[in-house]
């Protein structure tokens, strides 16, 4: 038990010690921006003197680290600074576009599981087969291709040529703004409202982001699902369990399976923070309200607050995925202990 | 000429370095070979680097030349992929595009190699607080999801393809110097270290010319793997904006115009997204391949 306590508290305070220096990172991202913030705020022909007293005003004069010390001190009381564009503080800016982007990415792992996964496992044990080929490529080319690219394509094929998915956007405009707004995931939220109505347009556009965003991110859990069953097929269990008679896929699914779950936990929880860094692009694709649209709306407009922000808050939770990653895999695996 | 070669390079019994080392790269060269997706991957790379090498004598038009009564118009005998928005060819600026895309690969892979080279092999022949510091760093930008770090890093520096290269080079080193780290590891404490110590060579002088090379297969490996994601990243970076400005024939940027007529002319985003999707897919077929022959223990 001590043990165990003292390995996660290294855990912990690696997970600190990254979190630290994440800020540091954003930090200094929001320090080297391109448009001057006294300027921005005085105005261009502004007289030296109100100029310099801007400067001062704004804590620009400090030494960097009281300068960090007091963005810190923000950040841990949620205060992540203002938005020029939105008017709004960054933070309730995130809390409002956040609900679609997980929508979307929450989706897209579990369609991804349910074709990875399996996909993994038949390619490990037809491995070297016309099968496991035709996988590995299929695989191959979602992952290599931006997924950008795979979107609009996708868009090209099912809404311009086949019609047989609604245009971009979250919801058709005689739904918008239907719904109240409870979690904004709007799955949840429409249902209770019970309105089956917008329930299935919510649905019926999420179905393309989410098919793409779902092959994007199939590759990783496949090839990890099909190198972690080769390793497990060649166990000396399996070859007892093949002795005792046992059918082919019995071994596999009864015996090699459940030690592979374990680790597929953690490519899981990694595909999961990948699946964030694909929503941001896809959302510009599908003119999805969400996260991505507001990190690229305000990089265009060089509004470098809610870019620092976004940035700070998307790798905090790429960081507590890993962290979760790394404590489910304490818990259910029996090894560990 | 070519039998001779390969005699002595599959001789069992090299009795030269350099024999042997040939032998060696022979060896990998047939095992890559073998690899149907390899070769293709392979071919489909050499072919682009000559395209857009020569891209001045090839391309039938000027790519920035335009011609206003003639925009977006379908692939004709004139102009085969058709033009785009202000009339100009859209084959020509593909090609073009490939010299920006090829560009940036080249510049962030030099950028980056030997600075994840020098991070590793100094953090694991060093070990101690060295190790530990350097690792840390390393892992700060590891925590960071690729993408939305280069977009911070360009947009604090100001959009453009030198930014852009900058910022992919700043995300992409640290796999780089994890790879290097590792095999420092496993040849830190081997005898013919230890014997170079002891005729008195520098910390320095057994890194660089004892350690180092033997990191670099392994590093060659992740850099063709990485160069497909180098163009993806800077594929999206061009799509958002962020990267190589219009009217520079960058292939992210040209599908990010192109967007905007998707629904009538669909053949303008076409072929962009058909160049990445090409040339991407053919450097991870290639990788994947060279993965396989270097690496047997990833499969």
């Amino acid at each position: 038990m001590n043990q165990r306590a003292k390995s996660f508290a290294a855990t912990l305070g690696s997970v600190l010690v990254t979190l630290f220096g994440l800020s540091v990172i954003t930090f200094m991202i929001g320090r080297v921006m391109p448009v001057d913030p006294v300027l921005a705020a005085v105005g261009d022909n502004a007289p030296a003197d109100v100029v310099a007293a801007a400067r001062a005003a704004m804590g620009l004069d400090d030494p960097l680290v009281v300068q960090y010390w007091s963005y810190i001190s923000n950040v841990l009381q949620g205060d992540l600074g203002q938005s020029v564009l939105t008017r709004n503080p960054v933070v309730s800016d995130i809390a409002h576009y956040f609900p679609a982007t997980l929508e979307m990415a929450t989706l897209a792992l579990i369609l991804a599981t349910l074709l990875g996964v399996p996909a993994g496992i038949v390619a490990a044990v037809k491995r070297g087969s016309l099968t496991d080929q035709i996988i590995r490529v299929v695989c191959i080319a979602g992952h290599s291709v931006p997924v950008f690219v795979l979107a609009l394509l996708g868009l090209l094929i099912f809404y311009v040529g086949l019609d047989l998915v609604p245009g971009p956007g979250r919801q058709g405009f005689i739904y918008d703004g239907m719904v109240p707004t409870v979690t904004g995931i709007l799955l949840i939220d429409s249902l209770l409202a019970g309105d089956m109505g917008a329930f299935w347009d919510a649905a019926h556009h999420l179905a393309l982001p989410v098919l793409i965003l779902a092959y994007f991110s199939m590759a990783y859990i496949t090839r990890m699902t099909r190198a972690f069953m080769l390793d497990a097929l060649k166990g000396e269990f399996i070859i007892s369990a093949r002795a005792k008679g046992l059918s082919g896929w019995k071994v596999v699914m009864g015996h090699a399976f459940p030690n592979v779950a374990v680790q597929l936990i953690t490519v899981l929880a990694l595909t999961y923070a990948g699946l964030l860094e694909g929503a941001v692009i896809t959302e510009t694709v599908f003119a999805w309200p969400g996260l991505g649209q507001y990190l690229t709306t305000a990089l265009m407009n060089g509004d470098m607050n809610p870019v620092v922000g976004t940035t700070l808050v998307i790798g905090a939770i790429y960081v507590g995925l890993n962290l979760l990653a790394d404590i489910l895999y304490r818990v259910f695996d029996p090894r560990v202990k | 000429m070519l039998a001779d070669f390969r005699a002595w390079a599959l001789d069992d019994l090299a009795t030269s370095r350099r024999q042997a080392a040939w032998g060696r790269r022979y060896r990998i060269w047939l095992a890559l070979k073998a690899n149907p997706l390899a070769m293709i991957g392979m071919i489909i790379i050499g072919l682009c680097v000559i395209l857009a090498l020569l891209a001045p004598l090839l391309a039938p038009h000027d790519p920035a030349i335009q011609d206003l009564e003639n925009r977006l118009a379908r692939p004709t005998a004139e102009h085969l992929l058709g033009t785009d928005e202000l009339g100009r060819d859209i084959l020509s600026r593909l090609l073009y595009g490939g010299r920006i895309t090829l560009g940036i690969v080249v510049a962030v892979v030099i950028m980056v190699a030997p600075v994840g080279l020098a991070v590793g092999t100094i953090a694991g022949y060093f070990g101690g607080w060295v190790d530990k510091t350097l690792m840390r760093i390393t892992d700060v930008f590891l925590a960071f999801p690729r993408l939305i770090l280069a977009l911070a890093f360009v947009a604090a520096l100001s959009p453009g393809v030198e930014s852009a290269i900058l910022a992919i080079a700043l995300t992409a080193w640290p796999p780089y110097a994890r790879i290097a780290r590792a095999e420092t590891l496993t040849v830190r404490n081997s005898e013919f270290i230890e014997a170079v110590a002891m005729t008195g060579a520098s910390s320095w002088r057994i890194i660089l010319r004892h350690v180092a090379p033997l990191c670099v297969p392994s590093l060659v490996v992740r850099v063709t793997l990485d160069m497909a994601s180098i163009i993806i990243t800077a594929a999206s970076l061009g799509f958002l904006g962020m990267g190589a400005q219009p009217p520079s024939p960058e292939w992210g940027a040209m599908i990010a115009t192109a967007k905007r007529f998707i629904l009538d002319q669909w053949w303008v985003a076409l072929s962009p997204c058909m160049a990445i999707l090409l040339v991407s897919l053919a450097f991870n077929f290639l990788g994947d391949g060279l993965r396989d022959v270097l690496d047997p223990k990833q499969d």
